[in-house]
């Protein structure tokens, strides 16, 4: 099959490259030819979290030229569960600064552009037409058919995966002859129907597992060699661990890829996936559960510290708390309020008529959930309703800080 | 006939992630299904009653959007749907 890479000179290997290379060198598939390719390739990674980790250290090890890292955020320790790419020692830094880190202590030969920055239809195009191969590794909607799209449009395979929980996907859009990621799904799930990553979590291994799948088709495109995921779609069950593959077909319709494309040029991703955009304070990304930032009023509904929830607790105010978490998060930090978690508000809103006028502040983990909660509350005829804003996060940091974080 | 149910929607279904409706076509597996658990119904399907747009549903390796008659194709006992709903990866809290 074509190879992802030009017909260009070759870049010579050195001495030392063949020594480093030399079980890839001994292989047919490969050889010197195969190494160079590699070594002429430019891979842009997208996400250095929990896929990106380890499809860019394999990338790095096997010989790949130029990997691109595109990541606006800073480590975490939550993040060391699973992005193995970080460390303890990285904490705090842009994760695009500790990605090169490891990668580059891996494989010093390896050139790292680093793009600290969210990729929007602003810069998307200008990002991407310099790379052969996109690998797509982030975690929310939008970014997924931003990048779908830009791949078609720019003509760049797309090695896609993704997560949630304990289920993995893998594919490669963005080749002509084959489907895109629109093919698969026109349109994204309305924030909120489809119970999201964030009140999921997930098995810190299976990224790993689906990331280094997404490396393997990445060097699979650039060498030419083997049957890449286009046109399937391989469905990773860790928990059973089972593979399947369905048939993916290229929609005749697709506005993206189809012989008839309604979209030539990018759009508004947030609008197509029906979230807000970023507000001026909050954090740059705007992921679909993301806290909402300092106001004092976000769509109607007030916004509560939890100083003041100290202050009206303890001043025993006829107040009514509703935590919208899932009951597994209960025993790991609590404020004693009872539970209704956000999925099932709406379906449940008839246990809380007793408290249709009282003043009810509604939180969850940071602020996100709750504040949709709130807003389900607020259209169910709730007269008072507030969000505590920052979550029990921001209670464990302010008010108790013998409360443990998660 | 033998429905895969994908995680997200697994708390609808008691946590199976295999259950097991009787019916002839699609669509009538899939009215079976929503009486058995009424809850995935609006996970799955529009007021209208329409499969929603990021549900793909595929008939053993088929997506049954492009089989001929789509959610009208006679089904076999022996055959398995599998619901896979977009997922867009990564832990956000």
């Amino acid at each position: 099959m074509p190879t992802a890479i030009e017909e260009i000179v070759l870049p010579k290997l050195s001495n030392d490259e063949i020594a480093r290379y030399s079980r890839h060198l001994i292989l047919p598939e490969v050889g010197m030819e195969g190494q160079q390719k590699l070594k002429a390739a430019k891979v842009l990674c997208v996400g250095t979290g929990g896929l990106g980790a380890p499809l860019a250290m394999y990338l790095a090890a096997a010989g790949v030229g130029t990997i691109g890292l595109v990541d606006f955020d800073t480590v975490d320790a939550s993040n060391l569960q699973r992005q193995i790419i970080h460390s303890t020692a990285t904490v705090g830094k842009l994760k695009v600064d500790s990605a090169e880190i490891m990668l580059k202590g891996l494989n010093p030969y390896l050139n790292v552009v680093k793009h600290n920055t969210m990729l929007t239809s602003a810069n998307a195009m200008e990002i991407l037409k310099d790379y052969d191969v996109i690998a797509d590794g982030t975690d929310n909607f939008q970014t997924r058919y931003l990048v779908n799209d830009a791949c078609v449009l720019l003509n760049k395979p797309n090695a896609y995966g993704s997560i949630f929980r304990f289920e993995g996907q893998a594919s490669v859009f963005g080749t002509k002859e084959g489907p895109c990621y629109r093919c698969l799904y026109p349109e994204p799930p309305p924030p909120g129907l489809v119970p999201s990553c964030a009140e999921g979590g997930v098995l810190g291994i299976l990224p790993g597992l689906v990331g280094v799948i997404q490396a393997t088709e990445t060097i699979k495109l650039i060498l030419g060699i083997g049957e890449p995921l286009i046109g399937r779609l391989l469905l990773v069950d860790a928990l059973g661990m089972s593979f399947r593959t369905l048939k993916l077909r290229k929609n005749p319709e697709c506005p993206v890829c189809g012989p008839n494309p309604t979209v030539t040029e990018l759009i508004d991703y947030d609008q197509f996936c029906g979230i807000a955009p970023p507000s001026q304070v909050g954090p740059l990304e705007v992921a679909r559960d993301k806290a909402v930032g300092d106001h004092p009023i976000v769509d109607g509904i007030p916004q509560i510290t939890v100083e003041e929830l100290k202050r009206k607790l303890d001043a025993k105010e006829d107040i009514f708390v509703l935590d919208v978490r899932e009951p597994h998060e209960y025993s790991i930090a609590n404020l004693g309020a009872p539970q209704i978690p956000v999925g099932d508000v709406e379906r449940r809103v008839g246990e809380l008529t007793a408290q249709k006028n009282r003043e009810v502040i509604v939180h969850c983990r940071s602020g996100a959930r709750s504040q949709k909660a709130a807003l389900v509350l607020k259209q169910a005829g709730f007269t008072n309703v507030s969000n505590l804003a920052g979550g029990i996060l921001a209670w464990a940091d302010r008010i108790d800080p013998s409360m443990p974080k998660y | 006939m033998n429905i895969h149910i994908p995680t997200p929607l697994r708390t609808y279904t008691g946590g199976l992630e295999t259950v097991n409706i009787s019916g002839t076509t699609v669509n009538a597996v899939f009215q079976q299904l929503t009486v058995k658990y009424p809850e995935l119904k609006q996970h799955l399907f529009t007021p209208e009653g329409k499969l929603r747009s990021f549900v793909n549903v595929y008939l053993n390796d088929d997506d049954i959007r492009y089989l001929e008659s789509q959610q009208e194709t006679t089904v076999k006992d022996t055959d398995e749907l599998t619901i896979i709903p977009s997922i867009a990866g990564g832990a956000n809290l």
